[in-house]
């Protein structure tokens, strides 16, 4: 059998983050296609699911850590168990999440072992001839796609933004979990851990939402998110910001899609009084479906939208609303009994 | 206090348009910038200094082109004291890692630096890997996502913003922090720095400077190769509407978010 494909799993507050069982199922392609075996890795201090859930998605072996430090996020930690972990097993490939987490404790694993690292994987394969993995990557904004292989260096390492693969279907599969334990120099840590604040209560995250309403400067007025709050209200979405309107403080950071903001990819996205930035654009232009309000005919926006609609926001975006209304059944309304005029 | 700030310059992409038939990027006529969240880096830098009574200094680095001098000049400009070029035809074509080298040994031969800070990611190659990957080669803390800088005498407090909340942790010096845009405004430059910056002196440094294998250096030295680029063809079939034809246009919508979106 040759060497492992390893996955690094994101634990969320006690909790397994589906990015996971995404990133184990991608693995498990990849080993069919080497013959070889999938080693899931995973370090929590407490947890809600069973760590046995690898194995029906997919993980040959589950390779599980627990322990206190694991309680709030260290890198300095994740990462040196990380580079153990590699060393001992010698996989051949690992692939890790493209969150705040992974984002950070992969390019420093990347860093300490000498191999390469690829971020946001869009397409992950291997190549037949050679037996490489092909990692895909948009790159300049998402304008062209970049394959892009790690020839000597071992293991070829990836990092994947969730929700990019399906998780797979679950099958009857079990397995022992092995333990790895941790030593005193891997506990040893500069960093100090003070506080931990999860997001107020309606400021979700808005990658986690499958669908977003986002303002740009064309609402003119900061008041102009109230009319898109209540367009999200009825679809249950979250609220997007272009770059602009949070530099004049319409809204807060965490609201900010784009390049210097988050990158989402939602089900649907509509775009509001937002002329399309190429920043922009990166940030939200794998959306499923893209709906466009402006007033520009020559708005680069459009270019990427499904649906563009050229003329005043405020009068086109209520009549969105109130078709909305009038035709989707309303699931606040149905299972809480309340109304959202 | 020392503090060094890493710095790239990346195409100005905000003057950048995209070709309607093809929808890639027209470069041509575009200029180049300090990539913007490394403005932020510099900012922060001169803010600390500010807070200890110049009682610090601020030395930029970059790894480029001979003409990334600009960029350092603008970030001297804004209030750095030092400007380090890396310059080679040798780092050429390098990718995060055997960037992240080159600035690493660069950081060990200038000085001992206290803080070093970096934007998250750069708007071109937005791998965001060079920052933590020069912190673990100098075996230095790195926090990431950084929106809050509080510092002390030996060590610093700074809050992530991370998916779902913020953390907040007290690292020692030395360490490497990444940073958010939402971590402060960067001021414009000053007239008066801008002329100073004009003729100010950059230390510009080659791979004979640097102690690092030849084979380490540039597109030799990266563990990963680009083996193809493809423009991926633009699959949206663009339903344009405007005037009388808006209602008929929000019908059709709503008819296929209640379908696809919301499975109704």
């Amino acid at each position: 059998m040759s060497p492992s494909v390893m996955v690094y799993t994101e634990i969320r507050n006690g909790s397994i983050h589906p990015v996971s069982y995404e990133l184990t199922g991608k693995a498990r392609e990849l080993a069919d296609k080497l013959n070889s075996e999938v080693v899931v890795v995973t370090l929590f201090n407490k947890l809600e699911e069973k760590v046995e859930e690898f194995f029906s998605y997919g993980a040959d072996r589950v390779i599980a850590s627990q322990d206190d430090c694991f309680k709030l996020f260290n890198q300095e930690i994740h990462t040196k168990v990380m580079s153990a972990m590699i060393l001992q097993e010698q996989p051949q490939i690992v692939l890790a999440p493209a969150t705040t987490g992974g984002r950070t404790v992969l390019p420093a694993v990347a860093g300490m072992i000498h191999t390469g690292l690829t971020a946001d994987c869009t397409g992950l394969d291997i190549e037949e001839e050679t037996g490489l993995l092909l990692q895909t990557r948009p790159a300049i904004g998402g304008n062209i796609m970049a394959t892009i292989k790690t020839p000597q260096h071992r293991p070829q390492m990836a990092t994947v933004r969730p929700k990019t693969f399906k998780i797979p279907e679950k099958r009857n599969a079990s397995g022992v979990i092995e333990t790895f334990c941790l030593n005193d120099d891997m506990k040893r840590t500069t960093i100090e851990i003070l506080d931990y604040k999860p997001l107020e209560a309606g400021t979700e995250n808005i990658q986690d939402k499958d669908i977003i309403v986002s303002g740009g400067k064309g609402l003119k007025r900061k008041e102009g998110f109230n009319l898109l709050k209540q367009l999200a209200g009825i679809l249950q979405g979250g609220i997007g910001a272009s770059r602009p309107t949070i530099e004049a403080k319409w809204i807060e950071y965490p609201h900010q899609v784009g390049l210097s903001g988050k990158v989402v990819s939602p089900k649907l996205y509509f775009a509001i009084g937002i002329s399309g930035a190429v920043q922009h654009i990166a940030g939200m232009e794998t959306s499923e479906i893209i709906v466009s309000v402006n007033k520009d005919p020559d708005a680069s926006i459009f270019q990427v939208s499904d649906y563009a609609f050229c003329g005043d926001l405020y009068d086109i975006v209520p009549k969105m609303m109130e078709q909305l209304k009038e035709k989707i059944a309303d699931p606040v309304k149905d299972k809480e009994g309340e109304s959202h005029v | 206090m020392n503090i060094a700030v890493l710095i790239k310059q990346v195409p100005d992409t905000d003057d950048v348009k995209l070709d309607p038939e093809t929808g890639t990027m027209i470069r041509e006529g575009s200029g180049t910038i300090i990539n913007p969240l490394d403005l932020n880096a510099i900012e922060e830098a001169v803010r600390i200094k500010k807070q200890l009574e110049d009682d610090c200094e601020i030395t930029v680095l970059t790894m480029g082109p001979p003409n990334a001098q600009f960029a350092l000049r603008e970030a001297l400009a804004l209030g750095a004291d030092k400007a380090v070029l890396l310059t080679d035809r040798k780092f050429a074509g390098a990718d995060s890692w055997s960037t992240a080298k080159v600035l690493a040994e660069a950081l060990k031969k200038t000085r001992r630096y206290d803080m070093i800070l970096a934007g998250e990611k750069a708007t071109d190659g937005e791998t965001g890997q060079v920052g933590p990957e020069v912190a673990a080669m100098l075996s230095m803390p790195c926090a990431t996502y950084v929106s809050e800088i509080e510092h002390n005498e030996n060590t610093v407090v700074v809050t992530r913003t991370v998916e779902d909340g913020t953390e907040k942790q007290r690292i020692q010096f030395p360490c490497l922090i990444t940073v958010l845009s939402a971590l402060n405004n960067p001021s414009m430059p000053t007239l008066n720095g801008k002329m100073n910056s004009r003729r100010a002196d950059i230390i510009t440094l080659t791979s004979q400077d640097l102690d690092i294998k030849p084979e380490e250096l540039g597109l030799k030295g990266s563990p990963t190769r680009v083996v193809k680029v493809t423009t991926p063809q633009k699959t949206r079939k663009t339903k344009r509407f405007s005037g009388s034809k808006i209602e008929e246009g929000i019908l059709e919508l709503v008819e296929e978010i209640k379908s696809s979106v919301l499975n109704q």
